[in-house]
């Protein structure tokens, strides 16, 4: 999923300070189940900024809104008839819903009021890693199922830097190193023979070094 | 000879070879860098021009090799791939050689968060492993990525690092074969404090027939005082300095430190010297270069070869 950090109320405000109308829009799907943009957090965001606003003498209309998810059509339509009464739109979707209300409402100003992080898993209730990058040629296959792309802070493809110490990344301690994760998986795998091969360059034109990347399938389309 | 290196040179004729560290200026300060440079001149047979180590800037390690080069010294180019992509690694290669340098250094560098542009990208298109094959093929094959013919390919003799203290310990050796396999032919390792791992580390790799393939030169740093000492311990990555060293120098007045970190280095020489495999030594004075001579005629090793 993509995981995502609310802003801080003062950069969401520098945003909309200018508008007095608001529509406020959660995305129900990944950014709710990272609690930084679903139903709960549309409506705490929503309340925080009538606060805020009040402790300025100023009341601006605050509509609070939640689509199933902000990056398909089918479900930006559900707010159509709320958009023409606000100004803009404030978007608790990651960076793909957000530009999706945009192209869908062309004529409203849409701001994020989320930065937008990285694919990732919930390790646990309040963790979320990251653990993919999207560079459009997975060798999960070959490295234990590890990412050496996104989990060593290098991108090295052959091995474990020399600022691996004790299983922590040279970076920060609090960074697991990836490469030594590689190792001690392919070694309970029983396939540390994996890693005795020459990795060649990777091929970032798969990735967004390529320009932006689109999927077309015929099959799929109506 | 592959290359037109004095240093292979030196190594292949069989002589311990010594090599040292210049840092480059930061600034454009060709002076300061001259001046750093003839404390060496004479006393190793290469110096090694590091690429903005520790991720701090600092003139081109291309530019400063150069002008090294210009007043007769013999420079190792360090390269890093943390801030270049291969088009411009392969590009800067070419420029090199074409500027007479012939010994290149492939490293992956220090993370760009420990140096003073913390929020620069990180390039890393290439890791160290990938840039020692490139060199590799275009010495050997006359090619660059892809496949590509190139006319008066660079002839570098080619040089790797390896660090006998990071983890995971076991994985060590196997990274220097891979290093060796990809074309290093010199390695310099990571600065020893730790003899008991270093010995193990050469002897694996004395086993595996790798000090056959590639000359190891033992990395040296003398510790100028305590405090530099506890810095190189907690947080200098990958770097291992055992408690009991600290000690010995930080039991001893401050200005009777600096002395006891040069018998210390003295004494590591000599007894990586003893270590089978071991083809030379790599000096790096940070900061300390006007030192280079005291040590190394401490050490025995004043007279440099003819080759």
């Amino acid at each position: 999923m993509i995981v995502a950090e609310i802003k801080a109320i003062d950069a969401i405000r520098e945003m909309i300070d200018r508008y007095s109308t608001i529509l406020v829009v959660g995305c129900d799907s990944c950014v709710a189940e990272c609690a930084s943009g679903g139903h709960r957090e549309t409506m705490l965001l929503a309340a925080a900024l009538k606060l805020s606003y009040a402790k300025d003498n100023r009341n601006p209309k605050i509509t609070e809104a939640c689509l199933d998810r902000q990056c398909v059509d089918d479900f930006i339509e559900g707010i159509a008839h709320l958009v023409p009464d606000h100004e803009a739109i404030l978007s608790l979707g990651c960076g793909a819903g957000v530009q999706a209300l945009a192209r869908v409402y062309a004529d409203k100003p849409v701001v994020p009021a989320l930065n937008t992080l990285f694919i990732g898993e919930t390790e646990m209730r309040g963790v979320w890693q990251e653990n993919c990058l999207g560079c459009g040629n997975c060798k999960l296959g070959y490295f234990g199922a590890v990412c050496p792309v996104t989990r060593c802070s290098k991108k090295l493809m052959n091995g474990p830097c020399g600022g691996s110490i004790q299983g922590r990344c040279e970076v920060r301690p609090d960074i697991p190193c990836g490469w030594d994760m590689i190792i001690k998986r392919l070694e309970a795998l029983g396939e540390l023979d994996r890693l005795k091969e020459y990795v060649a360059p990777v091929d970032w034109s798969t990735s967004h070094a390529g320009g932006p990347r689109r999927v077309i399938r015929e099959d799929q389309k109506p | 000879m592959k290359t037109e290196s004095r240093l292979e040179k030196v190594l292949k004729g069989g002589h311990f070879a010594v090599t040292a560290e210049c840092g480059p200026s930061k600034g454009a300060d060709v002076e300061a860098l001259k001046k750093k440079a003839e404390f060496l001149r004479g006393r190793v047979d290469a110096v090694n021009v590091t690429d903005n180590q520790t991720a701090i800037v600092r003139m081109s390690s291309v530019a400063a090799s150069a002008i090294l080069k210009g007043i007769g010294l013999e420079p190792v180019l360090q390269m890093v791939t943390r801030d270049r992509n291969r088009i411009a690694l392969q590009s800067d290669l070419f420029g090199a050689y074409a500027l007479g340098i012939n010994n290149v250094l492939c490293l992956t560098g220090d993370h760009q968060s420990f140096g003073n542009q913390k929020q620069a990208a990180g390039v890393f298109d290439l890791d160290s492993i990938q840039l020692i094959r490139t060199v590799r093929d275009m010495r050997d094959k006359g090619t660059i990525i892809g496949g590509e013919e190139i006319q008066v390919p660079p002839r570098m003799f080619i040089g790797a690092a390896a660090n006998p203290f990071a983890d995971p310990v076991n994985w060590r050796v196997v990274r220097l074969a891979k290093k060796i396999e990809a074309g290093a032919d010199f390695i310099q390792t990571q600065c020893i404090y730790n003899m008991e791992r270093f010995k193990n580390f050469m002897q694996q790799a004395y086993d595996m027939g790798l000090t056959e393939q590639a000359f190891v030169l033992a990395g040296i740093t003398p510790l100028k005082n305590a405090g530099m000492a506890r810095y190189m311990a907690t947080k200098v990555a990958g770097i291992e300095v055992p408690e009991k060293l600290i000690d010995r120098i930080a039991s001893l007045p401050k200005e009777k430190q600096a002395d006891e970190g040069i018998k210390i280095a003295v004494e590591t020489i000599e007894q990586v010297r003893q270590i089978k495999g071991v083809a030379g030594i790599h000096l790096m004075a940070i900061e300390w270069e006007h030192k280079v001579p005291e040590i190394l005629d401490a050490a025995g090793l004043s007279q440099r070869p003819e080759v």
